[in-house]
């Protein structure tokens, strides 16, 4: 088995797992926390991709990845906890009246 | 022979970490309450370290593990504190799109690593030599210099918008 491709299925696994915990969650921190999830596999297959070439490349987009979901976190937290604040509920059910 | 069993200790460490990440994303979808999903995604992100560690890119580990674990999931855990427990979307888990979600789910898996499996991956091996935190950090100043400028104009327009988030609801 080759060490490349299992990472690589890993990387689908999780990002793929992400993306269906984004689908069918109903708690606006755990879909969050789901889209984390997706980021981490994708970062696991930039990893992989420049492990195999032997080239930086990848782990500059790494990192570029990291800041960016930093400054998600940091913008979307602040909006969760106001929409809660708002409505006092987690439930994405609670916000359909946000649709345009 | 401690080469070889050298190089069986390490895959048998990447099977491991690679069970325990999948592990990890799985409760996250199954459990309930937001904490033990938020440790479950904490493990899984420390057995990816695990997994950057063993590739031998170590700073990727190590900031895996500052950044990820240390900053975002605290910040994550400190939120989950803050919210009421008795809140209903804790009791209910899925939403209606249950059945459609893990159809598109299982099509997407089969598919990717499908292809992943079939075919010969298509990016050209190099001089399989790990690259340092030397190399990285040269490349990244020299050749990427602009995205670094932009990264930082990127982390002020963050701090911007959180400040305006927490003026405007002040000020409402």
């Amino acid at each position: 088995m080759d060490k490349v491709q299992l990472l690589l299925s890993l990387s689908i696994a999780l990002f793929a797992i992400g993306l269906l915990g984004v689908i069918v969650r109903r708690n606006l921190l755990v879909m969050l926390m789901c889209m984390e999830l997706m980021l981490n596999g994708v970062n696991l297959s930039l990893v992989t991709f420049a492990h195999q070439m032997g080239e930086a490349v990848g782990a500059v987009l790494v990192f570029l990845i990291f800041v960016v979901a930093t400054a998600e976190i940091a913008v979307a937290i602040p909006i969760v906890l106001l929409l809660v604040q708002r409505k006092h509920s987690l439930d994405l059910g609670v916000y359909t009246d946000l649709k345009g | 022979m401690i080469n070889s069993m050298l190089a069986g200790l390490d895959t048998l460490l990447l099977l491991v970490f690679a069970a325990g990440a999948l592990a990890g994303a799985v409760l996250m979808i199954v459990l309930r309450q937001p904490m033990r999903v938020a440790t479950a995604l904490i493990s899984t992100m420390v057995f990816l370290g695990g997994i950057y560690g063993l590739l031998g890119v170590h700073f990727i580990a190590a900031f895996q593990v500052l950044i990820y674990v240390g900053a975002v999931m605290v910040f994550m855990v400190y939120v989950i504190m803050m919210l009421d427990p008795r809140d209903p979307a804790i009791q209910s888990r899925f939403s209606k799109l249950l059945v459609p979600g893990v159809i598109g789910f299982v099509c997407l898996v089969f598919v990717l690593v499908g292809a992943t499996w079939k075919g010969a991956p298509a990016v050209p091996t190099g001089t399989r030599e790990a690259f340092g935190l030397q190399q990285f950090a040269v490349a990244f100043l020299r050749e990427y210099w602009l995205h670094f400028e932009l990264t930082s104009v990127l982390l002020v327009a963050a701090i911007v918008a959180a400040v305006a988030v927490v003026k405007l609801h002040r000020r409402g």
